[in-house]
């Protein structure tokens, strides 16, 4: 997947949700502002809507009282004969046309003593005014026994009637306001009747039935019981209370609210109307009557708007971002694509192809840089590795050309041995190991007449090539005035005097020099600086003391000194340079002179080959895999056994 | 296959001939049967409006139990103004549901009726005040305005009163309890399964109120029973029979299923045009199954134990309500029907 873990993603992933969080709380905030603000408009609306209704059913309520107060007050102040009577409750109706029904329902034989129960009533019948005796009406259960006559007698002040349904008068719903009026008497006020009248409610509950809030928003009545007056539930008018519905849905909450509503309380509050929306609610009581109204808004429909609005800036918000992030897309594609163009021509650059092109960037910022410099790098590295591989190539040709030197250098030593096979009166041998491809150690040996062999061991004082070609001059000269002079002293001398002639590099070789004379094995030797040779005859191994000397090539016109010695038969005279006894170990502990005497002491004396070999690989021991510092250099020379010359 | 046109014809009319026929049985013969034991018309009063006070006869009728017992029932209208024990006196009705003090009144008045079945096991009546009153017994409402209703069913207060020697103010309240409600009376007479519910659903808790069951002060005044003239079950025991043992198979029939039975009850009270309020009928159906529960071991539904019959006689008779009550074996039909 080209865009796994890239830059692009991580760019549009961070920026659209970073965008889209910030977004979505906004929004939600954004929501639930508007709810609150909505919800305090609400609350005003709902009260002015409430109120208003409540000051119209107030109204009419307001002025049925008054005129039943009136009857009552002027039952009360002066007597009235029937006609009078009838003439008041009958003009009451006529006058006030939300009056249904009126009338005067007196105690029992408080009209007259001759009848028992008096109530005459007026009533409102297709448009015109009837009338009938309510003692006559409601023979099977008299009517001093109804609400509208009992309540307000037992409590002795005006009363509005729970609503009931009128049977007699086209079973319309109604509701009685009744005043009890009385006769001052000696023993006090004496109850003479109860002055009703009737308002029908239909046109109450039409008026509260027809309020549409919104679309399913409603207006409900509700009476002091709590029984539906006026409610979209239909079959619940009159049939059932707030507190039965609560029962039927096993709702002690909404029983509550019921009785909140009863008490005579005012609220808004939140709550699921009993059609079943979320709704908010406005109650209040109607004062003159205890009943209940209630406006009811449905939360849904008032937060449509919102929630469209919501909606729509959703729709916008998540285009936006769908916007930003192919932005995003573009902007990180513009800045990643030289970075990958430089990624691929980089990994071709990391393969060694440095001939590759880079991509050409017009922009002057980070990226624009960052490919300037890998235009700058590219070039260097071409420079250097060019560089390297014309060093390489010229170090390889040096390393070629020491090889051919080494093998000049090891050509240049007598390396044939035995080197003279029809002289038994002695046995000569010696190896070289240069410490470089080519070593400043040499050795010598050769016959100056027919008796005598000058042989030499030499150490020039530096290694490698320098070392190697003063070794050739000193090599050389030692072999030319070893031949013409014959003496030790007097070689060490001229070739003394010819090397620190020109020794402009200050370089110096040390040399041990000798005659052994083959016949008798006397031998004259000179010490030009070199480490003291030993000798292994029938009295052991020693060190030889031989006068130190100068080093060759240090000072011209040093003298030296001749000294003798005879190898008796089977001795061997055994010469190195200091890279055996320098030679050291990791822990850099030199071989030394001690050592080196020990070992001989062991080493077998028979063979010089097996003796040379076995000292080598004594001092490589005790190396032990250190690096060798100096070039390592033996020479032994034994003289034959008697009777074998 | 070789084709016989006439024979064939022959046997098919055979065969259709045959098919009419069996056609013809199947369709008359329910009929010739039920023709033999035509149903006997009878007319029941129960003590009010429709509710499920009554669902049992309801049920049965609605249900065609009473006319699988051979019944031809009419439930007659009842309710405000109209009195049970007058219209069997007057014969207006074969059968009644009364109260057992109402009809014993109206026996030892002279009014011969016999208790066919006792259906409510326990009284259910109750006096209700508020708690703010402070009314916690009967000595309490000394001077109270107490709510009876009237008639006969104001007997087991009154008798509670009298026997207390308290005197209250009566006033008689009528069937709503709008009366109470306002604070117009300070106690007032209810039926558990009827005006406690309505007074509850009116928005006063039953934490508000102090209730007493007259059953809890010795008067266990056994409410709806089912009564007949004894004229009308010499003349037909085999109606009276039936039409009880429907009665109560209607009663089995609506606690077997409550919703369907509501639904019976409310369409009955809707053609009354009376509010139908299904809460209010669930609430009385229940309490209903309550009541008819036989209170003792030996109990059954229906029957009319000796020893409350005796009981609710000697206490009408203590309080002076009646003068004497006539004999147990006299009044219950089928007196002997358990021991047997």
């Amino acid at each position: 997947m080209p865009f796994k873990n890239s830059i692009v993603v991580k760019f549009v992933l961070v920026i659209s949700l970073f965008n889209a969080v910030i977004f979505a709380l906004t929004l939600g905030y954004n929501y639930y502002q508007s709810r609150v603000i909505l919800q305090q408009e609400l609350e005003s609306n709902s009260r002015n809507l409430a109120m208003s209704l409540v000051h119209r059913v107030e109204t009419e309520l307001a002025a049925v009282a008054k005129v039943t107060e009136g009857i009552a007050r002027s039952l009360e102040t002066s007597p009235h004969n029937e006609r009078e009577l009838l003439t008041l409750i009958r003009s009451s109706i006529e006058q006030n046309p939300e009056i249904s029904g009126a009338g005067v329902a007196f105690e029992p034989y408080a009209f007259n003593a001759a009848s028992h129960l008096y109530a005459p009533y007026f009533y409102r019948e297709n448009g015109k005014i009837s009338f009938r005796r309510l003692e006559k009406a409601y023979l099977d259960f008299p009517y001093p026994y109804w609400d509208w006559y009992q309540i307000p007698r037992e409590l002795g002040k005006l009363e509005w009637s729970e609503p009931y349904f009128d049977e007699g008068a086209g079973n319309i719903l109604k509701s009685t306001c009744s005043v009890p009026f009385y006769k001052d008497t000696a023993s006090g006020k004496q109850l003479k009747g109860i002055v009703i009248s009737d308002i029908s409610l239909d046109s109450l509950t039409q008026l509260i039935s027809s309020i549409k809030i919104l679309k399913t928003g409603y207006a409900a009545l509700l009476s002091r019981n709590g029984m539906i007056l006026a409610h979209p539930m239909k079959d619940a008018i009159m049939n059932e209370t707030f507190f039965s519905i609560a029962e039927g849905r096993n709702d002690p909450s909404l029983r509550e609210l019921g009785k909140k509503m009863i008490r005579g309380e005012t609220g808004f509050i939140h709550y699921q109307s009993l059609v079943g929306f979320d709704s908010w609610m406005y109650y209040t009581p109607i004062p003159s009557t205890g009943w209940t109204l209630a406006v009811v808004f449905p939360e849904e429909e008032l937060l449509e708007n919102v929630r469209k609005l919501s909606m729509t800036m959703m729709m916008m918000g998540f285009v936006g971002i769908l916007l930003l992030t192919l932005v995003v897309i573009y902007i990180a594609r513009t800045i990643i694509k030289p970075l990958r163009l430089l990624t691929g021509a980089t990994d071709e650059i990391a393969a060694g192809h440095f001939d590759v092109e880079l991509p050409a960037t017009r922009s002057n910022d980070e990226v624009g840089e960052l490919a300037h410099n890998f235009q700058v790098m590219r070039e260097s590295l071409k420079e250097y590795i060019r560089n390297l591989t014309e060093t390489t190539a010229s170090k390889e040709r040096i390393q070629s050309e020491l090889k051919v030197a080494t093998n000049i250098q090891a050509s240049l030593l007598p390396r044939i041995f035995p080197p003279f096979p029809d002289h038994p009166e002695f046995d000569i041998y010696a190896s070289m190991v240069p410490a470089k491809e080519v070593g400043g150690d040499f050795y010598d040996f050769f016959f100056i007449d027919k008796n005598h062999l000058c042989f030499l061991i030499a150490d020039v004082s530096d290694k490698g090539v320098p070392a190697a070609l003063y070794m050739m001059v000193a090599k050389t000269l030692l072999k030319t005035e070893g031949q013409r002079l014959g003496e030790p002293d007097k070689i060490l001398s001229s070739v003394n005097n010819i090397l620190a002639l020109d020794n402009e590099n200050c370089m110096f070789t040390t040399v041990f020099c000798a005659i052994l004379d083959i016949t008798t094995g006397d031998v004259r030797y000179a010490n030009a600086g070199h480490n003291p040779p030993l000798i292994l005859d029938s009295h052991g191994v020693r060190y030889l003391t031989p006068k130190p000397g100068l080093m060759l090539g240090a000072l011209s016109g040093t003298v030296f000194v001749t000294e003798r010695l005879t190898l008796e038969p089977d001795a061997t005279l055994f010469l190195y340079t200091d890279g055996v006894t320098e030679a050291k170990n990791p822990e850099d502990a030199l071989y030394g002179q001690e050592r080196m005497l020990k070992a001989l002491q062991g080493a077998p004396r028979d063979d010089l080959a097996k003796m040379i070999h076995f000292i080598s690989s004594e001092v490589a021991q005790h190396a032990n895999g250190a690096p060798q510092s100096d070039d390592i250099t033996m020479l032994a020379i034994k003289m034959a056994k008697k009777g074998i010359a | 296959m070789i084709w016989y046109p006439n024979q064939t014809r022959r046997q098919s009319y055979l065969l259709i001939s045959w098919i009419f026929v069996l056609l013809l049985a199947v369709f008359f013969l329910p009929r010739l049967v039920a023709a033999g034991t035509p149903l006997k018309s009878a007319t029941l009063m129960p003590l009010w409006s429709p509710q499920a006070q009554f669902a049992g006869y309801y049920v049965a009728l609605e249900k065609g139990i009473y006319a699988r017992y051979g019944i031809d029932l009419k439930i007659l209208r009842a309710g405000p103004g109209h009195s049970p024990a007058d219209a069997l006196r007057k014969g207006t009705t074969d059968f009644a549901v009364l109260w057992l003090t109402t009809a014993l009144q109206h026996r030892i008045a002279g009014t011969h009726l016999v208790n066919l079945a006792q259906i409510n096991q326990r009284s259910s009546m109750m006096l209700i005040s508020r708690k703010t009153s402070g009314i916690h017994s009967i000595a309490d409402m000394e001077g109270k305005k107490v709510g009876l209703w009237e008639g006969d069913v104001s007997i087991p207060p009154r008798a509670i009163f009298a026997r207390n020697r308290t005197k209250v103010r009566e006033v008689r309240q009528s069937h709503s309890v709008n009366l109470f409600l306002r604070g117009g009376i300070d106690v007032t007479s209810a039926m558990w399964y009827n005006e406690y519910h309505t007074i509850i659903n009116s928005g006063i808790d039953p934490e508000e109120l102090n209730v007493m069951f007259l059953r809890d002060q010795g008067m266990n005044f056994l409410e709806d029973g089912i009564y007949t003239m004894n004229k009308t079950l010499q003349k037909d025991p085999s109606l009276a029979a039936a039409f009880v043992d429907a009665s109560l198979e209607g009663w089995r029939y609506a606690f077997d299923h409550p919703d369907e039975t509501l639904d019976i009850v409310i369409k009955y009270m809707r053609e009354a045009h009376l509010p139908a309020n299904r809460v209010q009928q669930k609430w009385m159906l229940d309490r209903m199954r309550d009541l008819m529960m036989p209170v003792r071991p030996t109990g059954k539904m229906g029957f009319l134990a000796e020893q409350d019959y005796e009981a609710v006689g000697l206490v009408m008779q203590e309080n002076g309500l009646i003068r004497k009550y006539p004999a147990y074996r006299d009044f219950v039909w089928r007196a002997n029907a358990v021991q047997k």
